[in-house]
């Protein structure tokens, strides 16, 4: 039948000659290109060793802060919880002890902090809503896992770990 | 021969009113409702002798009455000044009010501690809102701020009075509601403090009254400290037989338990009716109550964040009858939440 638009090209399909049936040419065309590639830049990176830089505001897995002498900057106020609108972030609060200065800033403190991490959507909300520049979303990647109770992060995967402020370096902009 | 009601005639920020003598402007710019109504941090009208301590709600008078026309030299405080026929007052319409509260609002921050995140009050303080409608961003005060240590009173209630604003309210619940005065103001000028002489403890059935006349946080409920934030527990209208009081309270609840008992409070967050302290802090079950509804919020409140009470219908479904059929179990959630 008559094609509509005529564009239809109908391909001739002859039959190889003495030379194509050989497939050497072919085959040591093929093979020029793949070596052609070894001297090649390789666009791609080996992830887990090698990192491509990140854009500085990227946001990863959050990180509960510690102030200058090491204490948790989260006072458990909850406006986190209020500004995210994927309803990631249950905290309870308790009050600190006598003794307890020296771990926890203010007088109240989250003694229950849990982001569930399928939840959030890493918009950076709660970093915005943070009155005490207590969490950040300075992270890596949060990494697969096989179970989703495994994706509720607590206190132990999210206060950052404690460190000397006089041993820090600092960075040479 | 009966004597006719005499009508005051007054006219805030343009809009007329009609109130009887004795009123005070305050409670005229109330009748009309809206934003025109002065904010006030230390008038309650269930106080007597109330008000006229804080300032937030001074007004101009820009014609004092129909026979005395002249203006009002200096503004005025709205809570303490009666209305005279004819009056016009300017509130929010005038420049100068806003900014002479925008000072009052940076007088009573001065020693404020701003500890707003670990505050139980946050999300339902005066003072915050006020701030966050007339102050400025940053403060200008440069010297260390007046401390003092937090004190227990009585057993259910805690003083902070890093927090106090000296607006007297809790004073004036002291005295009116209970027998014996136990507590009060001492001290003068910036030394001044709310104390119970040796922090004696408070034991009246009424007392615990000075939580929720209280504009900020100074005065808070000890078996509530820390629980959770105010606007993720959810408030619901309940009442009970009571011996004492009314039994009229709103609930707060978080999931299936009652954090905290308070007073009914209207528009102006003042209570409606005063509570005793058995319902205040010992009855904390939902059996002890008969629940009524949810308690109205208004909705630019933090405590209306994220609580979605009506289902809004789009026009499309009002007037479609298979669409209304379609959303039947939505429809029916709103009902029952009416």
């Amino acid at each position: 039948m008559q094609s509509l638009s005529n564009r239809k090209k109908v391909l001739e399909q002859k039959p190889m000659n003495i030379w194509e049936r050989m497939y050497l040419p072919a085959i040591a065309k093929g093979l020029s290109i793949t070596i052609r590639h070894f001297f090649k830049k390789i666009p791609t990176i080996k992830y887990p060793e090698q990192i491509r830089p990140y854009s500085k505001n990227f946001r990863g897995q959050h990180s509960l802060k510690r102030d200058e002498q090491g204490r948790e900057r989260c006072t458990a106020c909850g406006l986190c919880a209020l500004s995210c609108p994927a309803e990631a972030i249950t905290m309870i609060a308790a009050e600190r002890k006598k003794g307890e200065e020296h771990l926890y800033r203010e007088e109240k403190y989250a003694a229950v902090y849990e982001i569930n991490m399928l939840r959030c959507i890493f918009c950076g909300l709660c970093e915005e809503a943070c009155p005490k520049e207590a969490i950040y979303l300075d992270g890596p990647h949060v990494t697969a896992d096989y179970l989703r109770k495994d994706f509720i992060y607590g206190k132990d995967k999210l206060v950052e770990p404690k460190f000397d402020i006089t041993q820090l370096k600092q960075e040479k902009i | 021969m009966a004597e006719e009601e005499v009508k005051f005639k007054v006219t805030i920020d343009g809009i007329p009113v009609e109130v009887a003598p004795g009123t005070t402007i305050l409670n005229a710019a109330r009748q009309i409702g809206g934003d025109i109504v002065p904010p006030a941090m230390c008038y309650y009208s269930k106080l007597e002798g109330s008000g006229g301590k804080c300032r937030t709600c001074l007004v101009k008078v820009a014609k004092g009455s129909e026979k005395d026309p002249r203006p009002m030299p200096k503004l005025v405080a709205s809570c303490r000044t009666t209305v005279m026929d004819g009056m016009e007052v300017h509130n929010i319409t005038s420049p100068e009010v806003i900014e002479a509260r925008r000072g009052v609002v940076e007088f009573l921050l001065i020693n404020h501690p701003l500890d707003c995140p670990v505050c139980d009050q946050a999300g339902e303080c005066k003072l915050q809102d006020l701030s966050y409608e007339h102050g400025l961003e940053q403060t200008r005060f440069e010297f260390s701020k007046r401390t003092f240590e937090r004190i227990d009173i009585g057993g259910k209630i805690q003083l902070h009075m890093n927090r106090c604003i000296l607006c007297y309210r809790c004073v004036y619940v002291a005295n009116q509601l209970t027998d014996n005065r136990e507590h009060g103001i001492i001290g003068r000028g910036i030394h001044s403090e709310i104390s119970t002489y040796i922090e004696k403890a408070l034991d009246s059935d009424f007392i615990g009254n000075v939580i929720d006349v209280c504009p900020v946080g100074a005065l808070t409920d000890r078996t509530f400290r820390f629980k959770n934030r105010v606007w993720f527990t959810k408030p619901v209208n309940a009442h009970r037989d009571c011996p004492t009081c009314s039994g009229k309270v709103t609930l707060w609840y978080k999931g299936e338990d009652v954090l905290r008992v308070t007073g009914r409070k209207d528009e102006f967050g003042e209570v409606e009716e005063f509570i005793c302290d058995t319902c205040r802090f010992e009855t904390k079950s939902t059996a002890d109550w008969i629940l009524e509804e949810p308690a109205p919020i208004d909705h630019e409140s933090v405590i209306a964040a994220n609580h979605y009470y009506e289902f809004n219908l789009p026009p499309v479904i009002q007037e479609n009858k298979k669409l209304q059929l379609a959303n039947e179990e939505q429809l029916a959630r709103t009902e029952r939440l009416k």
